[in-house]
Formats: structure tokens, sequence, C-alpha cells
């Protein structure tokens, strides 16, 4: 049986850093897909926002979240924000890691999913966070765009993007 | 590369139907995922998991779930499924994303992870636990409220360690 969890592209950033991640041209021909990131940002806190625009952000997605930060849990409404990375005062070396799951992307309904981060330093806070998230649009989901915050995406970030079959 | 996530069975609902069985699944892969994504028919509606046919109060579930305003953490035991979204309170669309870990064990009780979101009412991660040593070789995904939506679809991953 054929492996259906296939990697469609990847970005490791370089010196100097970036101001974001692309995945363009994404092919049609898998069933779902999976993005995976370990990103740390610019933002001078000791977490970055990290947000995703789907096919030239166009259309805005709307999304529910519950996050904790090691003293309290919160839940509210957001847009294009898929998790909590690690900021630039977050201890050194340290990079949150997150995952996005997007179900029938390529297909004509509204596009609906699923988002998780977390940005462990071993400092006084870190947190956890937990994203449901829905883009109303018909289209298939052909470009994914991350960013953060502040701005600057820094080197050693990297992020994985998968294709997944369902036959 | 050898191949290690498998998709061992996928469907997409013709009809409405308060469940689906995944049966015969194979004891050949380490973990089991299995993605549903859909709508239900009714806005009070639940997606829960229910092993080996397993219809006793043998599951417990602990979850951390968000509303947009609110956050839960609740516990229940001694019940006959593994709810998914306790208290969804919505038709969706819904994303259930469950982890099945080492189900082909025939000497552990089995542990399951699921995060559940709709971006219109809630998202959540649930832990549960089945209190059988049996390894898995069906699972259901059921609903106690009118059905699950026509259009949904369910997909049985199979990841190997090696």
């Amino acid at each position: 049986m054929a492996n259906t969890y296939t990697l469609i592209s990847s970005v490791t950033v370089g010196a100097g850093g970036v101001s974001s991640i692309s995945f363009s041209s994404i092919p049609g021909i898998y069933t779902d897909l999976c993005l995976k990131f370990s990103l740390r940002g610019n933002r001078a806190s000791v977490y970055d926002q990290i947000y995703l625009d789907i096919n030239g952000g166009g259309t805005a997605a709307t999304a529910r979240y519950v996050m904790g930060n090691g003293s309290s849990a919160s839940s509210g409404t957001t847009g294009a924000q898929i998790a909590l990375g690690t900021g630039s005062t977050a201890t050194a070396n340290t990079f949150g890691n997150g995952e996005v799951y997007f179900p029938n992307y390529a297909g004509s309904s509204y596009k609906s999913y699923s988002a998780e981060g977390v940005n462990e330093n071993n400092g006084t806070e870190a947190h956890a966070s937990l994203f449901g998230s829905s883009w109303s649009n018909t289209s298939a989901i052909t470009s994914l765009l991350i960013y953060n915050n502040g701005g600057t995406i820094s080197q050693y970030s990297t992020a994985y993007l998968y294709g997944i079959k369902n036959s | 590369m050898p191949a290690t996530y498998e998709p061992i069975a996928t469907t997409t609902l013709s009809s409405s139907a308060t469940s689906y069985t995944f049966s015969s699944i194979p004891s050949t892969y380490t973990d089991l995922v299995l993605v549903v994504a859909g709508t239900f028919t009714n806005t009070n509606s639940g997606g829960n998991l229910r092993l080996n046919g397993d219809t006793g109060t043998n599951y417990s579930t602990t979850a951390l779930r968000g509303t947009g305003t609110t956050v839960y953490a609740t516990r229940s035991i001694n019940r006959s499924f593994i709810a998914g979204n306790e208290d969804g309170s919505s038709s969706g669309p819904w994303i259930f994303i469950w982890n099945i870990n080492n189900y082909a064990n025939a000497s552990t009780y089995k542990t399951v992870l699921v995060r559940a979101s709709d971006a219109g009412a809630y998202v959540s991660e649930t832990a549960g636990l089945w209190r059988s040593t049996s390894a898995i070789n069906s699972i259901t995904f059921i609903t106690f409220d009118p059905g699950i939506s026509s259009g949904t679809t369910l997909t049985l991953y199979g990841i190997k360690a090696a």
C-alpha cells in the first residue's frame, strides 16, 4: 500500500530571518493537508502570535481558541491566528512548535481546519493553545502564508507541508 | 522510505447515519488516527467513540474546552463511550482528530486523545480511557442525536513505528 503522508515542501529560515513563509502551487491531488512548524519570532515578548493567510488572504478566517499559560486558561475568538509561538525574549534557542490540519482542502465547501501550538521555554511563562478555524471560501486551498506579529521569523525556524491521501 | 502512515479505510456518508463502524482493523500498525470532518443533523449533537462494540460503562474522559468566551475542564467516568466534543451544541462543521495509540496490544488499557473543533462554537482536547486489555479491532463513531450528516468523511489511518 502506498505511503500517503507525503512531504510537499519545506522551508528552513536562513540568516537574518524572513517576513513570512509561503507554500504556493499546492497540488489538489491529496485529501488533507498537514502543516507542521517550529518558529521563533522577533516580537519583544516570550510569545509571538503566528498567523496564516490562505490563497492570498482575500477571505478572512474566523476561529475560536482555548489556551493556557501555566497559571490561567482563557478562550476567545480570533481570525487568522493559528498558534502562540515563541518571541524574542524567551529562553535562547527555544522555538514554538505547532500543527495545522486541513481536511478536504481541495473540496468545494468552506474550509474548516484545526490548529495547535506550544512555546515551552523553561521560563516563568509559556503557552499551549488550540484553535478551531474556518475559512469561508469554497475555493481549493492552493497557497498558505505563515507570518507573525513581530514581523520577522527568525533563523532556524522551519515549516513542513504534507499531503495526505485517504486511498 | 517505508510506508508508515497508511489509509486503512475511508467513507463519505451518502445519507445521514447515527454511527459508522470501521471493523476488522488489522493489528499490523503501531497507532491509529481517525479523522472525521463534517456536520451533524442536529445543533446539539456529539461525536463519540466506542471500541470493539463495547457498550459497557468502561470509558472515562478528561477534557479541556473553550467556547470563545469560557474555558471548561471536565471529567466523566464510567461512561459507555468516549465523548469527543462534550456539550458541543453545534451542528458544525466539525473536525475530530482521534489518536489511538498502541491499539493492538493485549496487555494494557487503551488511551485515546481527540482534538475537536468547530470555528463557530467550540475547540477542545480530550483524553479518553477504555478499560479493556483487548486489542482494538473495531472503532465506531457514533452520535446519540438524530445523525451524522450526509457528506461527512471518516478516514482511518494506520501508523507504523517501523
